[in-house]
């Protein structure tokens, strides 16, 4: 589908987004202060979570960018050459792994970020038309017109646009809409070491991730799956889709997102029959009875 | 609870369902569950649902001549769309920019849209509610009351579209009943209203509407949880449960008692009209509440999502 042409832009460029590929994420989080740095956005609470090296928790009106982490006794692949020592923590005791084997456990690490939706809901349901689509394809807060109704923050089935508390009004990731302006590339993806993140034509980076999940299956990483990148998923496909090593929700992610919009004209047809019925059934209270 | 557990004596929680295995990010939640406050959300929910309803019984008893209940329902009406319009100023985060709803009309935001059908239903309410309190301008009240009472089904429904057009599980799945829920909910208060505030003699269509708008909500409400399977659940646990169950009392016995009774008994009628109304808020606050708790268990949306792709999966063979 035409999506630019659809959002009013005539003579559209190409649709942009991000491939985070986790299986060369290392956990840094750059990318998280990259676009602190860049986006100034506040500091939000220099908690420790106790749960893992994750002491970000998740996405939110102050953290555009969440690496998560995941431990698992899972070994990362099963390939068929000899493994080298990466020197990996393990749960046995030194010299004593078992048949020559590493210790069963990995690390998943993620760099989360706004979708960019194809079928956004924050857009759709935004009722100041605050939230607008950009001429690169993805999906923007204006922070000039927004009234902090709060719409959009239940509206995401991904739970990434929230409200500010001290300031009222919503805030995500715009995929550096100022950078990419000027031609840069934003500034999570510049600063990623290991080009877990990349930045590109949305198509571009599509045939991209399918060579790169062929590797790793050839390669043995059964695990490896992509999500987001279907455009014809519940929303459409993401602007910024991701290649993972377990089920979506393992990473806090949803499954099977759909845009609520979707039963749009559904729920205003039932709307329509419940108002009419109400009008009906209260009328029919003044239908005088013959006593 | 469903009548399937009914042979069991004991008053704990009997599971509907077994509890469901799913993977979550250390059971954190997947969605950011909504940001409004209770008193104010929930509470537009329910004095939009009682402003609106009032303005049909209004319109009605304007028509029949029941001079004392269109009077005491357009004050009603006033009064509840008024606080209902400051809940939802209050609860914006930049409340000085409220006007921004109306730079736009956009379908696709059930938000947009209740503004502009507050925007044309509120002045007409107001006009009547004036016009009735003051006698003047008696034809432009008749218009006006008629007016309100035409929009006061729109403003009653579209709430539960508003709500229902969101990820939040428990909200959504209930698409399709939500309406008539609310549509019922908010005959019931506004029944209470006019039931509480008028002479028994003009209550009779107050009456007859408590017992409709308790018997659309309870069968719509039914319908809808044994639809929604495991996002139901929330409707029964912890505060929303409370407050579900309250509601169903209220809205019975104040239907029954009023609807029944307050035709012969004043104190009936008050008693009855008081448990209508409460028992619409608990309604309101009760599904306000089921929605939160279901954003906030990862439960809620990945296993009703993992069940979505296993059936899709069976169907590809």
């Amino acid at each position: 589908m035409d999506l630019l042409g659809e959002s009013g832009y005539e003579d559209a460029g190409p649709r942009y987004g991000f491939f985070t590929d986790t299986s060369v994420c290392i956990g840094c989080k750059a990318c998280e202060v990259a676009c602190k740095e860049w986006n100034a956005v506040p500091e939000d609470g220099l908690d420790f979570t106790g749960m893992s090296y994750d002491n970000t928790g998740g996405l939110s009106a102050d953290t555009w960018r969440h690496v998560a982490f995941i431990e698992q006794r899972k070994p990362l692949a099963a390939p068929e050459t000899t493994a080298v020592d990466l020197g990996i923590p393990s749960f046995t005791k030194p010299g004593e792994e078992q048949d020559g084997q590493q210790g069963e456990f990995r690390w998943l690490m993620s760099s989360d970020v706004c979708k960019h939706c194809t079928h956004a809901a924050c857009l759709d349901v935004c009722p100041t038309g605050a939230l607008f689509r950009t001429e690169f394809g993805t999906v923007v807060v204006q922070e000039d017109i927004c009234n902090g109704c709060g719409y959009c923050v239940p509206a995401c089935p991904y739970g990434v646009i929230d409200q500010r508390e001290d300031d009222g009004r919503v805030w995500k990731c715009t995929l550096c809409y100022d950078r990419l302006g000027d031609g840069m590339e934003p500034a999570c993806a510049k600063a990623c070491p290991t080009e877990s993140i990349q930045f590109g034509e949305l198509s571009e980076l599509r045939e991209r991730a399918d060579r790169r999940v062929a590797e790793l299956h050839d390669a043995g990483v059964g695990d490896a799956r992509l999500y987001g990148r279907d455009p014809d998923d519940g929303v459409g496909g993401d602007g910024a889709f991701f290649l993972l090593l377990d089920e979506p929700e393992v990473y806090g992610l949803p499954p099977d997102p759909v845009v609520t919009t979707r039963d749009l004209p559904s729920m205003w047809r039932h709307a329509g029959a419940a108002a009419l019925t109400l009008l009906a059934g209260l009328a029919a209270t003044f239908v005088r009875r013959s006593r | 609870m469903s009548g399937n557990t009914g042979r069991k004596r004991g008053r704990g929680e009997q599971a509907m369902v077994p509890d469901a295995e799913f993977r979550s990010y250390y059971g954190k939640p997947v969605l950011n569950k909504p940001t409004w406050a209770a008193a104010d959300i929930a509470g537009y929910l329910f004095l939009g649902g009682l402003a609106g309803a009032s303005s049909v019984l209004a319109a009605g008893a304007d028509i029949t001549g029941r001079d004392r209940l269109a009077e005491s329902l357009k004050t009603g009406a006033l009064v509840a769309i008024s606080g209902s319009m400051f809940a939802l100023v209050h609860d914006l985060g930049k409340p000085e920019r409220f006007l921004n709803m109306l730079r736009v009309f956009k379908p696709s935001s059930p938000m947009s849209v209740g503004s502009w059908i507050l925007a044309c239903y509120g002045p007409q309410a107001g006009i009547a509610a004036v016009t009735s309190l003051t006698g003047w301008f008696p034809r432009v009240g008749r218009v006006a009351t008629v007016g309100a009472g035409l929009l006061g089904p729109a403003v009653a429904a579209y709430t539960a579209v508003l709500v229902s057009d969101t990820a939040v599980p428990t909200w959504h799945d209930g698409h399709r009943e939500m309406p008539f829920v609310f549509a019922g909910s908010a005959a019931g208060a506004a029944a209470g209203l006019g039931m509480l505030a008028t002479p028994i003699a003009q209550a009779a269509p107050a009456r007859r509407a408590a017992l409709f708008g308790a018997a659309l909500e309870i069968t719509a409400l039914k319908r809808m949880k044994s639809r929604m399977g495991l996002t139901a659940e929330p409707l029964e646990k912890g505060t929303a449960g409370k407050l579900m169950r309250a509601a169903e009392a209220l809205t019975v016995g104040g239907a029954l008692l009023g609807g029944l009774l307050g035709g012969r008994s004043r104190t009936a009628a008050v008693v009855g009209g008081a448990a209508s109304l409460a028992g619409s808020a608990c309604t309101r606050f009760g599904i306000f509440h089921a929605g939160v708790a279901s954003a906030e268990d990862p439960k809620y949306t990945v296993v009703p999502q993992r069940e979505r792709l296993a059936e899709a999966a069976a169907a590809q063979g």
